[in-house]
């Protein structure tokens, strides 16, 4: 049952009021039960683009700060891929000390207010959380991630953020391809050392996937352009429109253009496809197509936006990852009467955020697991009018430890789409490589690195975040980085 | 930045624009295009050929048919205003070299990509025979640049207001037959090219088209301007434009442009083709 945000917040107050000038023992804070995060109800929600989740109520943060039992050993630290100082920054949180709450978040985080709302909270950090380890559930773990949520939040909008201070000028030049959250926390970083850094983007708008592909009702965009903001206010000056290896080459960035190292974060955005017949048909697109309409494009938006959106009243979408549920959600949003997710294996190994794949079944999405498309089928005008699948069982495990699908045989049938999304990720974006002589990259794509400085193959060159790591996280993209920023900063002062 | 130096009405509904972009002046050759989108949240971006660039005045030319909401909205600027977001060079450049005979095949609008490439090859020394075809004698735009740079130009239109009423296909089979080129390059409304590449089928002839997809972001992101070339999917703005127009699954692409068709008439745009080929022509 959906409760309100009134509600939500009034038992906050109940359990603050209960536990008010009594000395709290770890038995005493196991009784207050997790704060369950406010949200549109489902049936608004799927009318609109605005953010599902709400944020936490001051009350709210107070309960569930007082959860924290300030472990010793600090186990969920280990867990946060950039490591912050978690328990530091929940004392000061329930004190009502938000700002410096903030700061805590800042010394290793850049962007708190994005990473607080995408991580992966139940696989990081909250995965070591004493609590939850306790009750022996993650989703009863100390909310870490909408705690700094609303940290990052109240900073932001009482202005009393962090103000970087940037040390003198070095006359080094650093170039920054692309502006997704590795490039921003490189950016961000090197600009603090006093070097010249020029971002330079492909796309019309900054900010990589957290513009063109995670839908606004996840994370909104002035979020994004309020972190772009910053980066030009420190002094980083942005070019949008710029592809490097077509407008100008990595070599002729270094050579004719003076820039003295390069930072590569220009992610993983190739499409992929299965490769199965049917996939040219008109209504099937990349979920990076669909997203991109209706985000990038502000499609969502058919009244203002001159880009246009294909009519979808049954959709299928291929894939368990964030980027389906994305896409799952943005086709119930914009209209669809039924979609459904299609996903080879079961709900144990689906890869999405936990969050977003109860939001997506409280929002009326199907899910169809255990199966496998095999044909997307048209009609005379090659429209989408169905979907081949057969029926999977799980088998033994895979390399990756996940127990791999077995097509039944004999189990085929017909369901009918007029839709299909194809959602299974996204491989590195080849161009770089293409026109940049002296990278190398694996197999799969992937820049090669020195994993102690990110640096290439291509001395002067470092790369992070998805173009290295394959398509991966957030918090892991801007971790990367940092790291390249500090790698750079010392080849520089060297 | 990228601020319109000049612009000039080639016919009733084609301009040419030159604009200022140094780095994609510099950078381009033949056969890359640009994509362009005219500032703030709701604007399309849209994908056009680099008809002509100057790298010592640091601008390139843009040659637009106006045919929908965005293409007028860019020919509606004027002079010393600047189109904001203008992404380029954007996909490969024409595999240029010294071939033997050269037939160019424009048709319509596409008579505007066509210019640098017939230039690039007449002047490594191939002999260029150029098609040129319009509906009528209304329509042509630069014929007479054209004209400069090939050894030849023959000129159809479909009601025989100027040259040969004919469809661009009769010339290109009779060249086919009697002059046999070694290479065919065609752009113009993809059923054009898919009838030349039916023509020169029959007769072995090397034949290349430039596609002109629907895309968005033109960086290989998307898959949006994917085509099926032999067995194997492709996309447009990074392996591409031009293809072997042989290959090119021309009935997959025909449709696939089509997508939108519904929104795009319910804004009142009109049909883009500039030449009508008779689908019954060729067959
Ligand atoms: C739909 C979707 C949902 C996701 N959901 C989550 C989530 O919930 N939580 C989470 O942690 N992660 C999520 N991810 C993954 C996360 O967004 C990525 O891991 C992260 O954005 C990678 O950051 P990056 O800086 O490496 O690159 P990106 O964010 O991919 O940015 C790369 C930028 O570089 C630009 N670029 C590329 N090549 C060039 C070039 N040659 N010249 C100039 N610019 C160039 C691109 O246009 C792009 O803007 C999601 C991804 C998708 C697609
Ligand atoms: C590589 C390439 C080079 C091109 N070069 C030129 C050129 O030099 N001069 C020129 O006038 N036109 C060129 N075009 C076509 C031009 O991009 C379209 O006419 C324009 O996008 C139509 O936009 P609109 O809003 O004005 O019209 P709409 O009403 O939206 O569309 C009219 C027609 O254009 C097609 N179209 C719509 N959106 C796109 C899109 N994003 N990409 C491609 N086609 C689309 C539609 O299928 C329709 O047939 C080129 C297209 C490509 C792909
Ligand atoms: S950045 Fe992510 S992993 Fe680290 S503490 Fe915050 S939510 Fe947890
Ligand atoms: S592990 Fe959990 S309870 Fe312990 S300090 Fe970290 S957040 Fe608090
Ligand atoms: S236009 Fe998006 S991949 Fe080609």
């Amino acid at each position: 049952m959906h409760v309100s945000r009134e509600e939500l917040d009034n038992q906050a107050i109940e359990i603050l009021k209960k536990y008010e000038g009594v000395k709290l023992t770890p038995k005493t804070r196991g009784e207050i039960p997790v704060q369950e995060m406010p949200t549109q109800a489902p049936m608004v929600r799927i009318t609109n683009m605005n953010e599902v989740a709400e944020g936490y109520t001051e009350n709210q943060v107070k309960a569930e700060a007082l959860r924290c039992l300030q472990c010793k050993n600090e186990p969920c630290i280990q867990g946060c891929p950039v490591g912050i100082n978690i328990p530091k920054f929940i004392a000061e949180a329930a004190k009502g000390e938000y700002s410096a709450a903030n700061s805590v978040i800042k010394e290793s985080s850049l962007l708190p207010s994005i990473c607080g709302r995408v991580c992966p909270q139940e696989s990081q950090c909250q995965k070591f959380c004493t609590v939850g380890k306790i009750k022996k559930d993650v989703n009863q773990a100390v909310a870490i991630g909408r705690i700094e949520r609303f940290v990052a939040d109240y900073s932001r909008e009482n202005d009393c953020d962090v103000q970087p201070t940037i040390k003198a000028e070095t006359g080094k030049k650093v170039a920054i391809i692309g502006s997704g959250p590795a490039s921003v926390a490189a950016a961000a970083d090197l600009r603090k050392e006093g070097h010249s850094v020029v971002m330079f983007e492909a796309l019309h708008k900054a900010g990589g996937v957290l513009v063109y592909g995670i839908p606004e009702f996840r994370l909104p965009k002035k979020l994004v352009q309020h972190e772009i903001n910053n980066l030009i206010a420190m002094g980083v000056e942005l070019n949008l429109n710029y592809l490097v290896g077509k407008t100008r080459t990595i070599e002729k960035l270094m050579t004719t253009d003076g820039f003295d190292a390069v930072f590569v974060g220009a992610g993983a955005g190739l499409p992929k496809f299965m490769n199965i017949p049917g996939e040219n048909l008109i209504g099937v697109f990349s979920a990076n197509e669909f997203l991109t309409r209706s985000n990038l494009m502000k499609a969502y938006d058919q009244k203002d936006s001159l880009t246009p959106l294909w009519n979808c009243e049954r959709a299928a979408i291929f894939g368990g990852g964030n980027v389906a549920m994305d896409a799952a959600r943005t086709a119930k949003r914009l209209g669809a009467k039924e979609v459904t997710v299609i996903y080879r294996r079961s709900e144990e190994e689906l890869p999405a955020r936990k969050e977003e794949f109860e939001h997506a079944k409280e929002e009326g999405i199907n899910f169809l697991l255990l199966h496998q498309p095999h044909e997307i089928i048209g009609n005379d005008k090659s429209h989408v009018t169905s979907v081949k699948v057969v029926t999977c069982e799980l088998g033994e495990p895979d390399a990756s430890g996940r127990r791999s699908p077995v097509e039944i045989p004999g189990t085929e049938q017909i369901l009918a789409f007029d839709t299909v999304v194809v959602s299974i990720g996204n491989s590195s974006n080849p161009l770089i490589k293409q026109t940049t002589e002296g990278i190398e990259t694996n197999k799969r794509g992937n820049f090669i690195v020195n994993e102690e400085t990110l640096e290439t193959t291509l001395p002067g060159v470092y790369a992070g975040g998805d173009i290295v790591l394959g398509a991966a996280t957030v918090i892991l993209a801007m971790g990367q980085g940092r790291k390249a920023a500090k790698a750079i900063n010392k080849y520089l002062t060297k | 930045m990228n601020k319109i130096v000049s612009k000039e009405q080639l016919s009733a509904d084609i301009y040419k624009l030159v604009i200022e972009a140094p780095l994609i002046a510099e950078a381009h050759k033949p056969g890359q295009f640009i994509i362009l989108q005219l500032g703030g949240d709701f604007n399309e971006r849209i994908p056009l050929t680099i008809a002509d660039a100057d790298e010592e005045r640091g601008t390139i030319t843009l040659i637009i048919q106006a045919v929908g909401e965005s293409t007028k909205a860019v020919v509606a600027l004027n002079v010393g205003q600047s189109i904001e977001n203008l992404l380029g060079p954007l996909g490969q450049p024409t595999k240029l070299g010294k071939f033997g005979k050269v037939v160019c095949v424009g048709g319509g609008i596409g008579v505007a990509p066509m210019y640098p490439i017939a230039k690039a090859l007449h002047e490594l020394g191939n002999e260029v025979k150029m098609i040129l075809g319009a509906r009528n004698k209304d329509l042509f735009v630069m014929k007479e640049e054209m004209a400069s740079v090939v050894d030849e130009l023959i000129i159809v239109t479909d009601d025989g207001s100027e040259g040969r009423k004919a469809l661009v296909t009769v010339p290109l089979k009779e060249l086919c037959e009697e002059w046999k080129p070694d290479l065919v390059v065609t752009i113009g409304p993809p059923i054009m090219m898919k009838f030349c590449a039916l023509t020169t089928l029959p007769y072995g002839v090397h034949t290349i088209a430039s596609l002109n997809t629907i895309m968005i972001d033109g960086t290989g992101m998307c898959g949006g301007c994917r085509v099926s070339i032999g067995d194997e999917t492709k996309f447009v703005c990074v392996d591409g434009p031009e293809f072997d127009a042989h290959k090119v699954d021309w009935n997959n692409m025909l449709s696939r442009l089509g997508t939108y068709k519904p929104q795009e008439e319910e804004n009142k745009h009109k049909c883009r083709m500039g030449l009508n080929t008779e689908d019954t022509e060729a067959k």
